[in-house]
């Protein structure tokens, strides 16, 4: 193995980030939320019974189809909401109609949940967390003189700290799947890995919904998919914060940017279905479980592989810029 | 013999400011070269441009023979700097640091580490948190990192900056001593003339992104030392018949008792038997020295310097 090697230069940044303790906060927050939102989850499972008497699903499910139905019938509901309920009435009924329970109690569910609602937010405010300050932190520091200094190429340095970048993206996520597994499966019970879940719902071209596609897979393969995507979000986000850190000295700032970036996301989606071509923008697509579990688009015309084409373009684009002005710029 | 460091019509343009304006310099092996010039002169960005953090506009640096744009890699096996202030991650241990920046470098071994730590005398802090370290021993963690790779050149950005008399002064000879022993050329810049005046054996004088002057120390101080001040009983009695003195360019009254000549240094004995003949009693003849700062302030035109 040659020395300086890429390996020697990965150890380097992980061992930067590890003594500034940053994935044992990350880590700490994980656990925390995920012992609220177990709590929480026990409390509503607890209420049901009183009131119902029952844990059936089943009867859950038509109420809940019910409880939508009124929503559809009051008359102030926009158009764009209004497509996204009529998908859940209809896609409900299919489950009872093909009497498979769509969240099977247990840990396996909760991560389903946990994963789906954490991908477009809290999981890349995690990577964000411990990425920021990959490069411009060296600014901060000062240590960026000594470290482009040695006798090691820029391009090669910055392909460690992609790479870092990389291998942190894995490590959150395992950390994820793993704490929320084990920390709700105390109160959910562990099983319900192999319990049947429908994919594969979709609009058809014509904006309708359609149940050509649809079929069935056991829990951990569509848990496989589904921390997949959270990868493949979580890995661009922290690419492109990889960029802002090359790009913005200033690590406050930095964060600050990549903020924003997070937060219009959800933002635009609710307020710009109008704006069509808002979907060519990254931070739009993060919500990639949507396909998944075949909820209606939020702009019409975006499909799994379309988002996963517009961010990885994105990323790639921000990768390509941010090894073009760590390579070139004269530091100061 | 082949110079270490070999800085050929470097220059540096930023907008329409030109901040390093064609320099040109060598360093040999088992020289210490100062570099000498006030706060904003283009010192620091000199550096960068040899250590390639910058890219010059024009000109080359070359270190070994090699360019430092074309050959980075080779050039910079060959170097060790401190640019501005050692710059060390303060949430690693002095250990720590010196393993990341080993790892960046071909063929460090632990003994060559523990070298180097015993070199600059840091064996008992070195696994403490840089964070708690003085000034001083982070200048000396400093210079251990840029020694890890046994380099050819030696940069040293300001070393004497934030330490105490004895730390400069250690300082100092650490140098010397390391010169003798690796025949290492070493580049110090420097804004105070009192170091570079004991430590370097020849210096650049910068001044405005320009060099003014380059040369031996000795050389300067030969230069310099041109006046001749003359102890009297009374200068203003004599002061006239001094003036008449042939090779007398210009001569001054300092005090009552002195007068300070400018004059041709080989006619001081001649002065001295003129001014006898005419019954002024001169209780004593010195030839006068300048100060580096002096001739500094001449050379850059009082440019602000410490």
């Amino acid at each position: 193995m040659s020395n300086p090697s890429l390996i020697g230069l990965i150890r380097n940044e992980v061992l930067k980030i590890h003594r500034k303790r940053r994935l044992l906060v990350v880590s700490t927050i994980l656990v925390v939320l995920v012992s609220m939102f177990t709590y929480a989850n026990y409390r509503q499972i607890e209420k049901q019974r009183e009131e119902q008497g029952t844990i059936d699903w089943r009867v859950d499910l038509q109420q809940e189809i019910i409880d939508t139905q009124n929503r559809l019938a009051s008359a102030n509901v926009q158009d764009e909401f209004r497509q996204i309920l009529e998908f859940r009435v209809q896609q409900n009924q299919y489950y009872l109609d093909n009497d498979i329970n769509p969240s099977y109690p247990g840990a396996p569910t909760f991560m389903r949940i946990f994963f789906s609602q954490g991908t477009t937010l809290v999981l890349p405010l995690f990577i964000i967390v411990l990425m920021a300050d990959i490069v411009s932190g060296e600014h901060n520091d000062g240590t960026i003189k000594t470290l482009l200094s040695r006798p090691v190429r820029r391009f090669k340095i910055l392909l460690a700290k992609w790479m870092t970048t990389l291998l942190y993206t894995s490590l959150l996520i395992f950390i994820t799947a793993f704490v929320s597994y084990a920390i709700s499966g105390i109160v959910l019970g562990w099983d319900g890995w192999t319990a049947p879940i429908l994919t594969g719902f979709q609009a058809s071209p014509t904006g309708t919904f359609s149940t050509d596609f649809v079929h069935t897979l056991p829990m951990w393969q569509y848990l496989l998919m589904s921390v997949g995507l959270a990868w493949f979000v979580v890995a661009a986000v922290g690419t492109i914060a990889l960029m802002v850190s090359v790009v913005v000295k200033n690590t406050a700032t930095g964060i600050g940017i990549m903020m924003a970036v997070l937060i219009s996301g959800p933002l635009l989606t609710s307020l710009g279905s109008n704006w069509d071509s808002s979907k060519y923008l990254v931070n739009v697509n993060f919500g990639l479980h949507t396909y998944l579990e075949g909820q209606a688009p939020p702009i019409d015309g975006m499909t799994l592989p379309f988002s996963l084409v517009i961010i990885t373009a994105w990323a790639l684009a921000a990768l390509g810029f941010a090894f073009y002005h760590f390579t070139q710029k004269d530091v100061y | 013999m082949q110079p270490t460091l070999k800085i050929n019509q470097l220059s540096k343009v930023i907008g329409k400011k030109t901040i390093i304006d064609n320099i040109s310099f060598d360093v040999f092996p088992g020289e210490v070269f100062g570099f000498l010039g006030p706060n904003g002169a283009g010192k620091t960005t000199t550096i960068r441009m040899i250590v390639g953090l910058i890219k010059p506009t024009k000109g080359t640096v070359s270190i070994c023979g090699h360019n430092v744009e074309r050959e980075f890699v080779q050039a910079m096996t060959q170097i060790g700097a401190i640019v501005e202030n050692p710059e060390l991650y303060k949430f690693l241990s002095g250990r720590e640091n010196l393993e990341v920046f080993a790892r960046m470098l071909p063929d460090v071994t632990e003994a060559r580490i523990q070298e180097v730590i015993d070199l600059v005398d840091l064996t008992a802090r070195i696994d403490d948190k840089v964070k708690t370290y003085s000034l001083g021993m982070r200048q000396r963690l400093g210079i251990a990192q840029a020694l890890l790779n046994n380099p050819r050149v030696l940069i040293l950005d300001e070393p004497t900056n934030g330490l105490d008399p004895m730390g400069i002064r250690d300082l100092r000879l650490f140098i010397r001593r390391l010169v003798e022993e690796t025949g290492l050329s070493v580049l110090v810049s420097s804004h105070i003339l009192a170091e570079i005046e004991l430590l370097a054996d020849r210096v650049a004088i910068m001044s405005r992104g320009k060099i003014v002057k380059v040369g031996t120390v000795q050389d300067l101080i030969n230069e310099l030392a041109s006046t001749v001040d003359i102890h009297v009983p009374d200068s203003f009695e004599a002061l006239p018949v001094v003036r008449g003195f042939e090779s007398v360019t210009q001569a001054d009254v300092v005090d009552e008792r002195t007068i300070r000549v400018s004059m041709n240094l080989e006619d001081t004995a001649r002065l001295n038997r003129y001014l006898l003949e005419r019954d002024v009693a001169v209780s004593g003849l010195e030839r006068r020295v300048q100060t580096l700062e002096e001739l500094f302030i001449t050379l850059t035109g009082g440019d602000h310097i410490v």
